[in-house]
Order: structure tokens, then sequence, then C-alpha cells
């Protein structure tokens, strides 16, 4: 930590040298007051957990806000049935080492019940898990889902509240949200409604790798440089896997690529890098021209209004 | 430091981790700062401008302007389509909703609250004020300072914000002449000088062309100061909060009970200092008591200062939870059944019929009642009107409460978290005024 001196206000007290706050300290301390916030207010709250890196830095964060107890809530997650295996096993062991329950939903299970159809079974299901997830809502009762999202992945994303509310059927008003004041945040629900609550809302990309290299923060390493067969179509690198195979005249590549985000398999695309370790990685977040889903997702592309849609209709 | 040749991407935030590296020493943290201004007075402008020369944009946004842009038929790249979040918004062309933008140099992160500057949305800009350290209030060179310069600069002192910036834009429209200048100047004194704005600052710019923004430029060479960028990333705020008395509202208590007698108490030190050994007093019980420990998972601190969140545990064993408040023993807050403060309505319902609410102030609520609406002041014209019936949105209000228990309070202009709350109405669940205590 950095040091300055500041001027004591208690009388008798000499000048003392204080901390200085870097920005990781801010952001930290922000995110462990709104999760504690969640904890003291919320009758039944869950945090979804994908074993993707901004889950994994919200479940550091809920230790700190909460060790050496327990989480006060348990972690869920929404099973698209098209997952990296790697993150399936890190999300596995995660919950298994932080010893903290570990809820599953899958979409498979909603297709089954009919709730979900897709067109064809290498379609998205990005979108399907929009009702998985509000299923598990319903079924569990939960009054609080704390999620992982930023604002500045997105421009829709850029007007969510920290506090963000879901009325029964899930969805999001962006015109007619609560202001939010302060720290001070509105918590209530009626019974079927719920907030959605984002405690790493003010953190970039930059920032959360400059905190998993702080915290020296286990992540799948599909997120680090590794050889991976891939297809470059439409300027984006799409990973050779059993729902996404080469089309006709595709030639297929080996090339070093890294995840910078791990999604549902058949539309998240890793890009070119050599970036072996989280400093490597820092330093290319840095210099990145391209946003992280315009680097990577196929779906966001079609339109400006993707992600509000979706959102508007229970999406995370 | 010098600015222009550092603003690279290269140069961006540095990591935090080599711990001890001379480029980790000047991060100075998070400044949050709003901009306000009329619409038209270029604010979208100004915030497309910090962002493209900090080199925060990326290509596909940038992208994704131009395509915008050149759909409605605009030649040049329009960077306030940057900003403009909701299909509704760019359809009707305007910002409806505060959003929040990021962007950062080596020595600091900023957040930009964006609040819309149209007349209806003064609870757009209360709401991103309440958490600003900075206001930039935009003028426009050309028309001076207006009505809405004054609303937005009282808001914003209403709110508490210590540092304004009075940015006077579009000087490449009156030929950059200092003496236009000069005279905003003297007008935005005239009636702003004596409101006790702790630091009040004034900076010429052409935020289309980008002179005074993050690069010198050309066309204002008379002026000798620092750039906005310099004069945000100069900024002083962690001695505000560190200079107050302590004040720690607990949120959890940590009791992981069975094999463990650990019993912490969670929160966030919203002011002042606390050391290990230092004397406390938990109220409402007023039992005083001495840290033992400060905590932060696998650690223990030696101190905290105002803004962190950590673990605090008590030599003696006393009855505190979730909603009692430990504070400097020698000057704690005080406690209050009936509040005088300023509110800010901000519903589009007038108060429910009873006058019942309920307040939440730091990490807890309580039941209040909208006892006196002692006066009005119309936003437009500051005319100050007595006892009015009711409240519409947007109306700034003298009102006294009534609480169901007592709260421990300090005055709003002495400290922004103890001294602030929130009224939500019971039965629609909304926020419907932000509150500052005056006593
Ligand atoms: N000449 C000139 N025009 C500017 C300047 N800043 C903004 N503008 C123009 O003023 C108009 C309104 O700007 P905009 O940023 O949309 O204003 P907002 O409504 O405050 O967000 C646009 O046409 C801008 O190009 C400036 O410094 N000089």
């Amino acid at each position: 930590m950095n040091a300055r001196i500041a001027e004591s206000f208690a009388e008798g007290i000499a000048p003392v040298t204080l901390p200085l706050r870097s920005h990781l300290d801010w952001l930290e301390s922000e995110a462990i007051h709104i999760l504690r916030e969640v904890a003291g207010e919320c009758a039944n709250p869950v945090l979804f957990f994908s074993g993707g890196k901004d889950s994994i830095v919200l479940l550091r964060l809920a230790e700190k806000a909460f060790r050496p107890g327990k989480f006060p809530f348990p972690l869920l997650h929404i099973d698209t049935g098209h997952n990296f295996d790697e993150v399936i096993a890190f999300r596995d062991t995660r919950a298994a080492e932080l010893g903290e329950r570990l809820l599953v939903r899958s979409v498979e299970d909603s297709m089954k019940r009919g709730t979900v159809r897709l067109h064809k079974e290498t379609d998205s299901r990005n979108a399907a898990q929009s009702v998985t997830l509000l299923e598990a809502v319903d079924e569990f009762g939960f009054d609080a889902a704390i999620g992982g999202a930023r604002r500045d992945e997105e421009k829709a994303r850029a007007k969510e509240r920290v506090f963000s509310f879901r009325d029964e059927f899930g969805q999001w008003d962006p015109k007619n949200q609560r202001p939010e004041l302060w720290n001070i945040y509105n918590t209530r629900v009626h019974k079927g409604e719920h907030m959605r609550v984002f405690p790493i809302s003010n953190w970039t990309e930059l920032d959360v790798w400059q905190y998993i290299e702080r915290e020296g923060i286990a992540v799948p390493s599909l997120y680090f440089s590794h050889k991976r067969a891939v297809i470059r179509r439409n300027g984006l690198l799409v990973p050779v896997t059993r729902l996404t195979p080469p089309r006709a005249g595709e030639t297929v590549e080996e090339v070093p690529v890294r995840f910078r985000t791990v999604g549902d398999i058949t539309c998240t695309c890793p890009v070119e890098s050599g970036a072996a370790n989280t400093r490597e990685i820092i330093a290319e977040t840095v210099l990145t021209t391209v946003t992280e889903r315009g680097a990577t997702r196929m779906d966001d592309q079609t339109s400006d209004a993707s992600m509000e849609r979706r959102k508007k209709e229970g999406y995370f | 430091m010098t600015i222009m040749g550092e603003i690279e991407r290269g140069s961006n935030t540095p990591s935090k981790s080599a711990a001890g590296n001379a480029v980790e020493q000047q991060d100075l943290g998070v400044l949050r700062f709003i901009t306000a201004g009329s619409v038209d007075d270029g604010k979208s402008t100004l915030i497309g401008r910090l962002l493209h020369d900090t080199k925060t944009i990326f290509e596909d946004q940038l992208a994704a302007v131009t395509r915008a842009s050149s759909k409605r038929g605009q030649e040049e790249i329009d960077l306030s389509l940057l900003t403009d979040g909701l299909e509704a918004e760019r359809e009707q062309g305007i910002t409806i909703d505060v959003a929040y933008r990021y962007f950062a140099t080596p020595r600091r992160k900023f957040i930009i609250a964006d609040t819309p500057g149209h007349e209806q949305y003064t609870r757009n800009m209360v709401t991103g004020a309440s958490t600003a350290h900075a206001a930039i209030i935009l003028v426009d060179a050309r028309k001076g300072v207006l009505t809405q310069t004054r609303r937005h600069t009282y808001i914003a002192h209403l709110l508490g914000v210590r540092h304004i910036i009075v940015a006077v834009n579009k000087m490449d429209l009156v030929d950059h002449a200092q003496s236009v200048f000069d005279r905003i100047h003297a007008d935005f004194l005239a009636f702003a000088g004596n409101l006790g704005i702790p630091d009040l600052r004034f900076i010429p710019m052409s935020a289309l062309r980008g002179d005074m923004v993050v690069e010198r430029g050309t066309g204002l060479a008379w002026y000798s100061g620092e750039t906005l960028l310099q004069l945000l990333e100069g900024i002083n705020v962690a001695n505000d909060d560190d200079a107050l008395p302590a004040r720690f509202p607990v949120q959890l208590v940590v009791r992981p009970g069975t094999n463990t007698d650990f019993r912490g108490y969670a929160g966030r030190l919203e002011s002042g200092v606390l050391r290990v050994g230092e004397e406390v007093v938990a109220l409402p019980s007023g039992r005083h008591t001495t840290i033992k420990d400060i905590v932060l998972l696998d650690k223990k601190l030696p101190l905290a200062v105002a803004g962190d969140s950590v673990t605090l545990v008590l030599a003696d064993e006393i009855d505190i939870s979730r909603g009692d408040v430990i504070a400097a023993a020698a000057t704690p807050p005080r406690s209050a059944k009936s509040i005088e403060a300023r509110i800010c309505w901000l519903s589009t319902d007038a108060p429910n019929a009873a006058g019942r609410f309920v307040l939440k102030h730091t990490s807890h609520s309580v039941k209040a009642k909208l006892a006196r609406i002692n006066d009005r002041i119309d936003i437009n014209t500051f005319e100050r009107q007595p006892t009015p019936a009711a409240l519409a949105m947007n109306d700034i209000a003298h009102v006294t409460l009534s609480l169901a228990k007592p709260i421990f309070i300090d005055a709003y202009d002495s400290n922004r978290i103890t001294g602030a709350f929130i009224l939500i109405d019971e039965t629609s669940n909304q926020t419907v005024a932000a509150g500052m205590i005056e006593a």
C-alpha cells in the first residue's frame, strides 16, 4: 500500500501515516459492502456461479465479506449443457474447496419439460438460460440473485442499478428503475418479485484481471494461452467443437488462443494470444482495441439492442 | 505530471500486483464525477472526448457508432452516440437515465455518472451527484450562465459535492476569447460565490476539438492552468473522509458458532480512521469498549480508513446487531427521533395521504412519518414556497420527519453517509425521496 501523511482529527494524537486506497481496494470494499447488504436484507438470496472469471471474483469477495462464517447463500449454476468441460470441473472443485452448497439447474431439463424449445441442437442456448433461471428462482423462491455482470460490458448495462428490480415475470424495465443514491440500497420486493444484484458493476475487464492477479486467484486454464483448433469466420476465431464443426470449404487451424469470456460453447470465441499468465493478460487488456463481447460473442453483434431485449426478458 | 505523452493504452492503469514498484505509487484510487449541463451544451461530446482521448473507446464501439451515425444520415461520427444506451433513447435522440462510464489513467480510475440535462430529470442529477466527488458544470461559451447552470450548481452543492469544475465549452465558437471566459467566470461567482463551495475551478475548453480536455490543443494558448484531466487526476478525496469522526454502521454479525468463539461485526468504515486498541462506543446501547482486531479474511490490519470494508472484533462482549453503529467514543453521532431534512422528491406520485414511509439510513430502516413540509423550493425559479400542500417530482423541500425509533445521525454537510437517507413507499416499494439531514 502507498503511504500518505494525514492529520489525525482527534486531539492529542500525532499526525499519522495512513494507507492510500488503490482503485482495487475501493472496488473491493464497495463489492463487499453490497454483498453484506444482500445478506442483511434479503430473506433468500443466491449467487450465480458459472466457473467464469467474474463469478470466480465474486466468490473471493464473498469470502472477504463473510469468513470465518459460511456464505449466507447457496451457489447456483444455470447449465446450458454447452459447456467447456474444464469450466465445469473448475466449478465443482471451487465449490467443494469453499465448502459451500452448489445448485445446478439445466437448460436440458427445461427442454424436457417443454418450457425451452430450440430450433436445432446446435443453437446457442444463451437466451434459453433466462427460462431455466426464472424457473430456478421460482422453484427456490429466491428474492435476490447475485451476478457478476459489469456495466462496462455492454451499453444497456451501463444504466443498470446495483440492486436491479425484476417483476414477477423476471423482467427488467429500464425506464422504470429505482433511483439508487449513496450506498443506500432499496432491497424491497413483493412476493414473486426479485432483485438482481451486481456487486462488481463498477469493475472493468482490466480491473477484474488486476484483482485476480493481486489476489492470486485461480481461474480455468482456458483463460490462458493454449493451442486450439479454430476456424476464422467473420473476423472471429470459432473453436471447433462437437457443436461447431467446420463448414464446407473452411480450413481448420491450430492457433495459440485464450478466452476472454467463457459461455455457451456454440457462441463463445477465443482471441489469438500468447498470454500465459495473469500479468501478460493484463498487459494485453491494457492494449486491446476490441471490447470483451465484440471479440468473443457471436450473438451480440446481431443488433445493438440484442442485450437490452434479452435483459428485459429476464436474462442475467 | 505530463499528460499528453502518457495517456496511451500501453500505460493505462498499472498492475497493483507487482508490490512496491514505482508505477503503483501513483494509484490514487477512484474518482467519481458527474457532468451536468443543459441540452446541447456538449455533455455527451465531452464524455466521448474523455473516453476517446484516454483510449477507452474500442474499435468495435467506434464502428457501431459510425454505423449508427451514417444510418441517421450524419456525416461526422457523433461521439455522443457512444453514451446512448437504451433503444428508446436512440429512437428519441435523448438520454433517459443515469448511465455510468469508466476510464482509467496511470494515476486513477474514473467513474462518470452521465446524468441527463432535461429539466424533468432533476432526480437523475440528484442520484448521480449523491456518490460524486466532483461535478463538471458545462456552460456554453455563447450562452453564458443560464438558469440551468444555477440549478445544476445548486444541486451539486446541495448533494455535498466538494469539488466543482465550471467548464466553459465551445470556446472555438467565440474565437477562443479570454474576455468571454472571464465574463462567465465573473457571472458565475456572482451567484455562486457565497454558496460556500469548498473547491471551485474554472476551465475554458472545446470538447469538440478536444482543447483542454486531455490535450491542451492549440486554440487556448492564453490559458495556463491545468487541463480538465489534470484537474480530475489531482483532486484529493481521501482526506475529506478520513478526517471525520469514525462511523462504522454494522451490516452483519459474523458468528460462525460451533467450534469457534469468533464474534465479529462486519461493515464498512464510512468515515474516519479506526485503530486496534482504540476506544469506541456502540450505539444504541451506549456501551464503551476497545477494538481488539480488525480483520479482512486471513489478514489482521492495524487500522482501517474511511471506505474500508472490514470485520471488527471488540474487547468486550456487548449486544450489537445489524443497524447499530460503532463510533469514535469521543465524538459519537447524535440520537434523533425527529429530524429536519432537505429532501428531493423522486417519485411521479405525490406523497401518500398518510405520509408514512420506511426511512433507510446506513444499514437500517425505521418507520417514518412526514410530519411537516416546511417549504418547497422551485428548482427553476429558486422561489421558496412556505408550507406547500404536496410535493411533486423534482421538488426540493425542507421537511420534518418523526421516526418510530431513534437513529444515529450527523448533519449531511459534515458527513455524506451518516447524514443521508432515502424514503421508501411501503405499498409500491419505490424509492420516493432522497434526504439530507440538517439537524
Ligand atoms: N463548435 C463546438 N461544438 C460543440 C462543442 N462541444 C459540443 N459541440 C456540439 O454541440 C452539439 C451538442 O453536443 P452534445 O454533446 O450532443 O450535447 P449534450 O446535449 O449536452 O450531450 C453537437 O452538435 C456537438 O457537436 C465544442 O466545443 N465546440
